[in-house]
């Protein structure tokens, strides 16, 4: 390709870049608005933030208008596939930055940057959704990593927010250095970069599986960072525990689901053949990965229950059941059908709702009682019934009951496994064997807030709960409920964001 | 009055939703508002037996709506006469336990605001004709059920043995075991729902009527056929449910632990779900598994197992309540054995037999609650000569006992007998030697029914309860229209009996002829 050929295509690209070159902007305006607001710890940089992310969201809209294609000469994809995603990025952010608005436990520090670095991390989440490029996709996740290790390690004073930092860096730079191997050993086996090439020379010759696999392996060691899945699930324990509360909730979506875009991006493009006629991908023949993936996803999902129903404190449990969730939604990937990948759509924007909800209601109780272990959790249903009731609705939606959200998300997850057959029944039940694990551990908190007296010394008072924080939980908690009673909408939107560049 | 299912699966949650209006220091006012729409409940009840043609086997005040395209999912309701029984059950128990709830005095409005869910899952439950509705109904009970027992049921209390029993703990075993059986349908009903197609549409779908044809069902799976596999993950689903022999420990520790109007619901009502499931979804739809002789012996044995061993149990039980709760485990023992002869007769007495046991353990479980609430206590032993102290009260627990153990002239006795008969006759299997053995079941339970009420009733009054005041008005007006009912449904059985009968004559057919015959399915042996 001729150079003036890029160049066009790099200038023509900007028009459908228009979403992240304002968040680019916004960034940049933030910067310097802390500066000159600098002295007062004034609400407008949340102001600013909010704004801004309203302008990126019409942005964002606008792009289902202007059609799918690859920009900067394919590094980048807009489709609708990523459009879905950025719109539950900026979603996340919104919502994130309500909740910090609140959150008493960031009130002692400037929040001029806080909102700046979230607003970068939004941006490397756009990145990852679209990014086609061995090399973006890097770039893109080492974007989202390093801004969150700051943003975890926000509360300086905090002896574990910074413990949870520094672990985070170390696991970050691991699986990054891991990821960077595998890429290297793809592209000597294929030449290229670009994933639909790297797609074509995988199907159109024999390459030798050993070597590939490796490289798949090692490379999913970067993304199973990113989504916390076994074995690479570590860090996040501590890192959810340790980082502000707000900080966890945007951790235990963003990212993840980031990670999910580009799992489903990287692995259908390059790593399988798609059959038009029947709306399913096929596994390239030298690499069974859909197995492999299986296997994570049971392990992921078992482990993370199991070791949740140990843990004393909620913020580290809902850490665990996040771990949990992501094995859930990679069912869906495991299945190579575009009825997965919707699966997998649906039950990210399902889990926002849940798992968000219950975060905010952790926010709400560490802020007024001052504690997150269970055993201070006891009685709160007499004392402030309003979060209790939201968190019954959010727990039971996590364990995937009807009539909640989270049925309808594990359904269609299932419903996508049974479909593909006998070979995947036994993930069917060891995937439905972990609901009623995670009942047991989410009863618990429910056990402690309902059926459990009030502990001696503390006063049966009831507790004020602010209108802003009923507010917010209605947000969050009526559509846990409704979208479980009427999710056709829901499911039109996941549907129709299936589509990704270029097999469509 | 088209949509008369809606109204009466919905009335509940529209009076639990005006209780959440109802300010906190009204209780009356909240309990008044929950009788007012489960009576409004019981009238639709009653106006659906007055209208439900008895002469075919028809589904009736049919409702179908599109719910979920996109997915062939659909909202579509309807009842026969193997619904109409338990959908008058319903609405009688759930009436009678706001009455018998009346004392309630912890949160009442969280209280009825669950019981009306609780309520309305049931019914939904019993009128769905949807798979996929069904199970929603069927989960939605368990969250109400969950918190009606764990908040309103005994507190915890640590036992001699350092373990942790009470409402909480029956909560969430209830919760676990029931959840656990359910994720088998779930998965069996995914299953069935991607091996069948619409006739109209050729989409697949949910549609139980449509589930029961027999082309769509094939395939083999380890070595078995396919329908087994489904019969016995939709078998593990339903018989957590009755409950059926191993998988009934849940059973004791829930009914004792709930308060009372909640036991008398999960004894006299969630008790029917597993064995209506049976009939409802396991039997037409998968007939050629319940011929398979393994799994109809299979069932008839672990009838007898459950009718002996729940009567041994209670016989060995020193609390009344956990005596009624394993009288259920044995009766309901009856229900499977009735039905897995396949006969006209069984199957007639087994669907009798859930109802009069709805109404006769209803009766139990109150008269336990009567008694607690004045001596605080259950325990059998602890009682004695209280005929002489409250003569009504004893009248009562007689009429209750004697329909326990199935005397003539009692509703159980027709359809125990009816059941026993049946399975005794089966043409299909020989079941002959197992109802035999069965039948001593009775002997037992007259044993320790009224060994109880000897201990309990005669011979000298004990001093500690010479001031026990009698039971009341308020008491009365719940056990008395159950009492009725017992006695009239057993001198007169012909209103339960017409009204069932025709569909469940029909279901009989139904397994007996449907689709390839049982030997393609043997022949992979």
């Amino acid at each position: 390709m001729a150079l003036s050929d890029i160049i066009r295509d790099n200038i023509n690209s900007l028009n459908y870049f228009l979403p992240e070159l304002l968040l680019t902007g916004l960034v940049l305006l933030m910067i310097i608005a802390d500066l000159l607001l600098k002295k007062e710890r004034s609400p407008w940089m949340s102001i600013i933030a909010l704004i801004g992310s309203g302008v990126v969201l019409f942005a964002i809209i606008n792009q289902y208008e202007l059609g799918s294609r690859s920009i900067f000469n394919n590094m980048l994809a807009v489709d609708e596939f990523s459009i879905f995603f950025k719109l539950l990025f900026l979603a996340t952010t919104i919502l994130v930055i309500f909740l910090s608005i609140a959150s008493v436990e960031l009130s002692g520090r400037s929040v001029g940057e806080y909102f700046t670095l979230l607003m970068i991390l939004t941006l490397g989440l756009f990145l990852m959704a679209s990014a086609t490029h061995m090399i973006t996709i890097f770039i893109a996740i080492e974007l989202v990593s390093i801004i969150s290790f700051a943003l975890v390690t926000y509360l300086k004073t905090r002896r574990r927010s910074s413990e949870a930092g520094l672990k985070y860096a170390i696991y970050g730079a691991f699986s990054s250095g891991l990821m960077l191997y595998g890429i290297s050993i793809l592209y000597g086996l294929t030449g290229t970069l670009n994933i639909y090439e790297i797609g074509e020379v995988l199907a159109g010759r024999d390459t030798n599986s050993l070597a590939l696999l490796i490289s798949v392996l090692l490379i999913m060691a970067g993304f199973g960072y990113k989504i916390a899945s076994v074995p690479f699930h570590f860090w996040s324990p501590d890192v959810y525990e340790g980082a502000p509360t707000p900080i966890t909730a945007f951790l235990s979506i963003g990212p993840k689901a980031a990670g999910f875009a580009v799992i489903i991006r990287f692995f259908n493009v390059a790593l399988s053949n798609y059959d038009g006629v029947a709306e399913q991908w096929l596994a390239l023949s030298n690499i069974n990965w859909p197995q492999i993936i299986a296997v994570i996803a049971a392990a992921t999902m078992t482990l993370g229950n199991l070791v949740a129903i140990a843990q004393d404190n909620v913020k580290r449990l809902l850490a665990y059941s996040s771990i949990a969730h992501a094995g859930y939604a990679l069912l869906g990937v495991v299945v190579l059908s575009s009825q997965g990948v919707y699966a997998t759509l649906f039950y990210l924007v399902v889990y926002y709702f849940m798992n968000l909800g219950a975060f905010f209601v952790v926010i709400i109780f560490q802020d007024i009682i001052g504690s997150e272990k269970i055993d201070d959790f006891k009685g709160l249903a007499s004392r402030a019934p309003i979060p209790a009731i939201a968190m019954g609705v959010f727990l039971f939606s996590l364990t995937g009951l009807p009539p909640t959200a989270g049925f309808i998300g594990k359904f269609y997850l299932f419903a996508a496994l049974i479909k593909a057959g006998p070979e995947f029944y036994w993930l069917a039940i060891v995937g439905l064997l972990n609901s009623v694990v995670a009942l047991y551990y989410y009863a618990r908190i429910l056990k402690a807030m309902f059926f459990d007296k009030i502990s001696e010394g503390v006063s049966p008072e009831p507790l004020k709960i602010s209108p802003y924080y009923v507010t917010l939980l209605a947000v969050l908690g009526i559509p846990t409920i409704l979208v479980g009673l009427y999710w056709a909408p829901l499911a039109n939107l996941a549907s129709h964001s299936v589509h990704f560049l270029p097999t469509f | 009055m088209s949509n008369v299912l809606s109204w009466i699966t919905f009335l509940p949650i529209i009076g639990a939703l005006l209780i959440m209006f109802v300010p906190k220091s009204n209780k009356s006012l909240v309990k008044i508002i929950a009788a007012l729409f489960t009576g409004l409940q019981l009238v639709l009840a009653i106006w659906i037996y007055m209208n439900f043609d008895q002469s075919t086997s028809q589904i009736q005040f049919r409702e179908q709506y599109h719910w979920i395209p996109s997915f062939n999912i659909e909202y579509f309701m309807g009842i026969d006469g193997l619904s109409v029984p338990m959908v008058l059950l319903t609405a009688f128990l759930s009436f009678i336990c706001i009455f018998a709830s009346w004392k309630i005095d912890k949160s009442v409005k969280g209280y009825f605001a669950m019981f009306l869910l609780l309520d309305t899952g049931m019914m939904g439950v019993f009128c769905s004709l949807d798979f996929f509705l069904f199970y929603i109904f069927w989960e939605v009970m368990l969250l109400p059920m969950y918190f009606l027992i764990g908040i309103w049921g005994s507190p915890s209390r640590v036992e001699a043995n350092g373990a942790v029993r009470g409402g909480p703990y029956a909560a969430i075993k209830f919760f676990l075991y029931t959840l656990f059986g359910s994720i088998f349908m779930l998965i069996a009903m995914l299953v069935l729902y991607f091996n069948v197609q619409d006739p109209v549409t050729g989409g697949h779908t949910f549609n139980m009527l449509h589930l029961m044809d027999q082309a769509n069902h094939s395939g083999v799976l380890l070595n078995f056929d396919l329908r087994l596999w489904l019969y016995a993950a939709l078998f593990l689903g339903f018989a957590i449910k009755v409950p059926v022999f191993p998988f009934h420990t849940w059973l004791p520790d829930a009914h004792v632990e709930a308060p009372t109007a909640v036991s008398v619901i999960l004894a006299g009502v969630l008790l029917k779900m597993g064995t209506y499931g049976l009939l409802r979804i396991s039997f037409p739809i998968l007939p050629d598994a319940m011929r398979w002789h393994y799994f109809a012996y299979g069932l008839a044995i672990l009838g007898l197992i459950n009718i002996l061993y729940g009567a041994f149990c209670a016989m060995a039980q020193k609390d009344l309540k956990k005596l009624v709760a394993y009288s259920s485990i044995s009766h309901m023992g009856i229900v499977l054995l009735g039905m897995s002869g396949l006969t006209a007769m069984g199957m007639n007495g087994a669907v009798m037999q859930m109802f009069n046991h709805g109404t006769g353990t209803a009766m139990l479980f109150l008269l336990v609650g009567v008694i607690y609430d004045r001596a605080h206590h259950r325990q059998i032993d602890g009682f004695g000569g209280l005929a002489v102290r409250m003569p009504i009260y004893a009248a009562v627990v007689a009429i209750a006992f004697f329909a326990g153990l199935g005397l003539p002239g009692f509703s159980s006795f027709i359809s125990e007998a009816f059941s026993f008969l049946g399975a005794f006759g089966s043409e299909m299997f020989d079941l002959r030697l197992i109802t035999i053995i069965s039948t001593f079941g009775i002997i037992i339970t007259a044993a320790y029914f009224l060994w109880t009420f000897q201990r309990m009733f005669l011979g000298e009054l004990n001093p500690k309860y010479a001031e026990l005041p009698e039971i009341n008005g308020r008491e009365l007006f719940t056990l008395i229209p159950v009492a009725v009912l017992v006695v009239l449904l057993g001198v007169y059985p012909a209103p339960l009996l017409n009204l069932m009968q025709s569909s469940l004559n029909e279901l009989v057919e139904v397994v007996k002829t449907a689709g390839p015959s049982s030997s393609t399915l043997l022949g992979l042996f």
